[in-house]
């Protein structure tokens, strides 16, 4: 029988099982072997909230979403062409995102009675006739692993934990992709272990030859590689790309960088990364809750380190009270927040960007900030490098919003050169200036900024404190005209950023029109496939994505002024809308959608068709 | 601000030109001088010197020290003391705190601070009162107390603070009093001295609204019944001519006389600093002598004195630990990360 191969443009293939399946890794080993096949990609894993969540049951079903193309893409796709369901479970829990028509790849030991009872699914779907429309795929994967290692002395536990390459060998094998670099993975993970890799490499290749000795199996597809940008590229997630983000940071300014914090979802990932790099210098401090974790970076950063904090939502309310001494203390603080959906506990492993008020207002009295947020995975290396850029070079406390889309999504990242890296320049007070008789701790330069001087400076103690200051000198002062003066002269130092960050451009699409669609954060890689397939079609659509949220870039009026309307879509109940509305006296279009999950391309097409028409 | 030239700086050298808003008659004053004199005996400068504070009466010291400091938030000053301990590790750092600061909305913070042990001095003072609130009870207010947030007398059972810090490990803990100023700047020479977590109660009069709180413990009469002035490998005798002392019956500790001729010196508890058992137990000295009778002493002096790493030098051990072992960081390497591809 004769194999054909098909071209496609895109794929979105979900893998999914439970949490003891393997997902994850198979999920990410394809992923690196895409990039390697040239494609552009991205992905978003998809963990259960509980670590051991019951075997089989809906609660347990771990995922991992690729969408590869020979085109650029943004996102890891709306709907899956291919569905992996290593059990009942997995299949029902994906099965609504399935394109019509689309592939599923079913292991069938994963359907037996048990598995159908705790997915409580009445009737086997493989055999009652609901996934008519769809191709389906049936393997008896369980059984083929044991098969094919029944020459191996593992034990049958150990046996089955190598299904999730049989799966992998078999995609291999359909979608025309070479092994090597799963099984150089396989040989540095399980180097102390030979029986392991030689059973997970048996395996690996026994599925992509029963994709291609089986007769069942005709088709295979090939994507071809996207054009983009030449030069070298690695595989980021979000976190990964702030822990490198700030480390670079700090290497730049030349200054040790100090992490304080708590665990907390999806925040962990940048303490379990930041960890690593001691060599870097790097202090992590796990502390004993997240008020000891920003205080103790803003004690660190009264210390001449770069103090950084990162949390979720729940963590940030009650890091409130000291982020606001840190504004009155005038000294430099990241404050990092993966949000996810709230309010209070919330769904802590499912993204939502509803801390954008908590970011402006969350502290008592007169308290601005500025607010910067990163717009994709590898965008987090840029933003953490700005972050640390304007909290040293204006003494502010600065808060950097990412989410959990972003936080675990992962896309290329056409990394820099360490050469190429711009210094951040920090200029400590070392001394009395030959005019000066004392330190004036409060005194401003002309962009209202105060110097900053290490503790063990000789001649220049002073104290820092909660209390109002008297300008210049820092002294406590009730005085009622100072506190005004000191408020308006605190908001006209963040606002002084302005000048020093760029102006907003477009992202894509005409400068003036009828639309203009307004994102920032994770919603971007949707806006921008949105806007992409719009303009196609005709549409008059252009999209800008801001990143400096406090201070806004100082054209953005102007921006605003070229487009009949404005959409602004949220994972929120329209917090940028809100803003942008108080800000600008404007009325903009709003687009919400608050389900703990990203906004579809699709259904951002079907808003923007709607409000054209 | 004064710069002295000499290199020798006087106790005035670490004062502020700011005026002291304490309450006329405030034990605080008594504190502020004897550390102002302890650091200029001890030659310390001015500029490497930090004292971090949280909120409250005690907590405005900073302020009246010519020194780095920060008067941050309320019972978090060892939690941002924490952070520049580790930025920065060669300044003498002090830690200001009171028994609502430190005992209550900031005990965790403390209870952290002293097992972990940041090489930092924890001087903890004890009104038993809220004073900069205006005379509400406090942590270690005893029960019975009216103030006025308990007009029928307080219901809370108070916290013993050394026996807190003791639970956490804490490697030195010693207690002092505002109105013995010759102890107190012993004591702070020795919290001076110890490297690690040092925590200090000092017994301050709040003359205002829980005035003479202690002062069975410093009054000419009942002071010598009811204190005991611990010192290492010394017996523990106390008494107004040195009549009584403390034995140890089994695990009992017991009040004695030594002139009936039934009990002598040598048949006295010795005090070993570094017995963490027997130190466990003199933290436990917490009798309300005004009770009765029989009640034992309270102890002033060092409780408990042991060496055993700080965080912060552990912190740092790590980091040249780790550039040993992989070599300074290699901002390439780590831009790269471990798989790369080459798009043509």
């Amino acid at each position: 029988m004769t194999k054909t191969t098909e071209l496609r443009d895109e794929i979105t293939i979900k893998f999914a099982g439970d949490s003891g399946d393997g997902m994850q890794l198979t999920g990410s080993q394809f992923t690196n072997n895409t990039a390697l096949a040239g494609n552009d990609i991205s992905t978003f894993p998809d963990f259960p909230a509980e670590i051991r969540a019951p075997q089989g049951t809906l609660a347990g079903v771990s995922g991992f979403q690729l969408h590869f193309s020979s085109r650029p893409v943004f996102t890891p796709g709306d709907q899956y062409d291919v569905l992996v369901a290593m059990n009942a479970a997995a299949l029902k829990a994906n099965l609504k995102t399935l394109k019509k028509e689309g592939t599923i790849i079913a292991n069938i030991s994963g359907f037996d009675k048990k598995n159908l009872r705790l997915s409580k699914q009445e009737s086997n779907p493989l055999e009652d006739g609901s996934l008519e429309g769809y191709r389906v795929i049936e393997m008896d994967i369980t059984r083929l692993t044991r098969e094919c290692l029944k020459e191996f002395k593992l034990g049958t536990k150990e046996k089955d934990r190598s299904k999730n390459m049989f799966v992998l060998g078999f995609l291999y094998w359909m979608y025309n992709r070479k092994m090597d670099s799963t099984i150089s993975f396989l040989e540095t993970k399980f180097k102390k272990k030979p029986e392991v890799l030689a059973a997970n490499i048996k395996t690996l290749k026994a599925g992509y030859h029963y994709g291609e000795t089986t007769e069942t199996f005709t088709t295979r597809y090939e994507v071809k590689p996207a054009s983009i940008p030449p030069g070298e590229y690695r595989n980021i997630m979000g976190n990964q790309a702030l822990v490198i983000g700030l480390i670079t940071a700090a290497q730049k300014a030349k200054l040790p960088l100090f992490y304080g914090t708590y665990p907390i979802t999806p925040a962990s990932d940048i303490l379990h990364g930041l960890s690593k790099y001691k060599n870097f210098g790097v202090r992590t401090f796990q502390a004993e809750d997240e008020i000891a974790a920003v205080c103790a970076a803003l004690g660190a950063s009264y210390g001449g380190n770069i103090g950084v904090t990162g949390t979720s939502g729940p963590g940030l309310a009650l890091k409130g009270e000291a982020i606001g001494l840190a504004v009155m203390l005038e000294l430099p603080m990241v404050i990092c927040n993966i949000q996810r959906g709230g309010p209070s506990t919330g769904l802590p492993t499912k993204t939502e960007q509803s801390d954008l008020l908590q970011a402006f207002y969350g502290r008592n009295g007169e308290c601005p900030m500025p607010i910067i947020a990163a717009a994709s995975p590898s965008d987090c290396f840029e933003v953490a490098f700005e972050a640390c850029r304007i909290t040293l070079q204006h003494m502010t406390p600065i808060m950097l919003l990412s989410d959990g889309y972003i936080a675990n999504g992962a896309e290329p990242w056409k990394f820099p050169k360490a050469a190429d890296i711009p210094a951040i320049e920090v200029g400590f007070k070392t001394e009395l200036g030959a005019e000066e008789e004392e330190f004036l701790p409060y005194k401003r330069d002309e962009n209202y900024v105060r110097e900053w001087v290490i503790p063990g400076t000789e001649g220049l103690q002073h104290r820092l404190g909660g209390l109002e200051k008297e300008a210049n000198t820092g002294n406590v002062s009730y005085d009622p005209a100072n506190h005004e003066y000191m408020v308006k002269i605190r908001q006209a130092k963040v606002d002084k950023i302005a000048d020093f960050i760029p102006l907003q451009a477009l992202d894509n699409g005409p400068e003036q029109g009828d639309l203009l669609i307004v994102g920032w954060g994770s919603t971007y890689g949707a806006i921008k496939s949105a806007t992409r397939d719009l303009l196609k079609e005709g549409y008059q659509v252009a999209h800008a994505h801001i990143r400096y949220l406090r201070p806004f870039p100082k054209n953005l009026s102007d921006l605003f002024k070229n487009y009949k309307k404005i959409l602004v879509p949220e994972i929120n109940n329209g917090q940028l809308s809100k803003i942008i509305r108080e800000e600008f006296l404007i009325e903009v279009e709003q687009y919400n959608k608050i389900q703990g999950v990203p906004i579809t391309k699709g259904e951002l097409i079907t808003v923007v068709k709607q409000l054209l028409k | 601000m004064s710069i002295n030239t000499n290199g020798v700086f006087k106790a005035k050298d670490f004062a502020t030109d700011q005026d002291v808003r304490w309450c006329p008659g405030c034990g605080d004053y008594s504190i502020l001088k004897q550390v102002q004199t302890v650091l200029a005996q001890l030659g310390l400068r001015p500029a490497e010197t930090a004292v971090i504070s949280g909120i409250g009466c005690s907590s405005r010291f900073p302020y009246y020290m010519n020194t780095y400091g920060v008067h941050s938030i309320h019972g978090r000053a060892p939690a941002v003391a924490s952070g520049l301990r580790i930025a920065n590790p060669d300044i003498s750092l002090w830690l200001v705190t009171g028994d609502g600061d430190g005992l209550s909305i900031g005990a965790g913070h403390l209870v952290h601070a002293l097992r972990r042990n940041f090489n930092f001095n924890i001087l903890l003072f004890n009104n038993q009162i809220y004073g900069l609130t205006k005379g509400q009870y406090s942590p270690t207010s005893e029960q019975e107390k009216i103030t006025k947030s308990t007009p029928m007398g307080s219901i809370d059972y108070p916290i013993n603070p050394l026996a807190l810090a003791q639970g956490a490990d804490a490697s030195f803990i010693a207690r002092s009093m505002d109105r013995d100023p010759k102890h107190l700047q012993a004591m702070l020479k020795r919290c001076h001295g110890h490297k690690g977590t040092a925590l200090l109660e000092i017994y301050q009069n709040c003359n205002i609204f829980n005035d003479g709180a202690f002062f069975t413990f410093s009054d000419k009469a009942t002071r010598p019944a009811s204190t005991i002035y611990l010192e290492h490998e010394q017996p523990l005798v106390f008494g107004k001519e040195g009549e009584l002392g403390i034995r140890i019956d089994g695990w009992k500790p017991q009040v004695v006389r030594l002139d009936e001729g039934a009990y002598s010196k040598d048949d006295l508890w010795v005090h070993d600093e570094k017995d963490q058992f027997k130190s466990q137990m003199l933290t436990r000295f917490f009798d309300n002598p005004t009770a009765g009778e029989d009640f034992l002493p309270r102890p002033f002096g060092v409780l408990y004195a042991i060496e055993r790493p700080t965080y912060d030098d552990l912190i740092l051990a790590q980091l040249d630990q780790a550039i040993e072992e992989k070599g300074a960081g290699d901002l390439d390497a780590l831009l790269a990360g471990s798989e790369t591809w080459v798009v043509k």
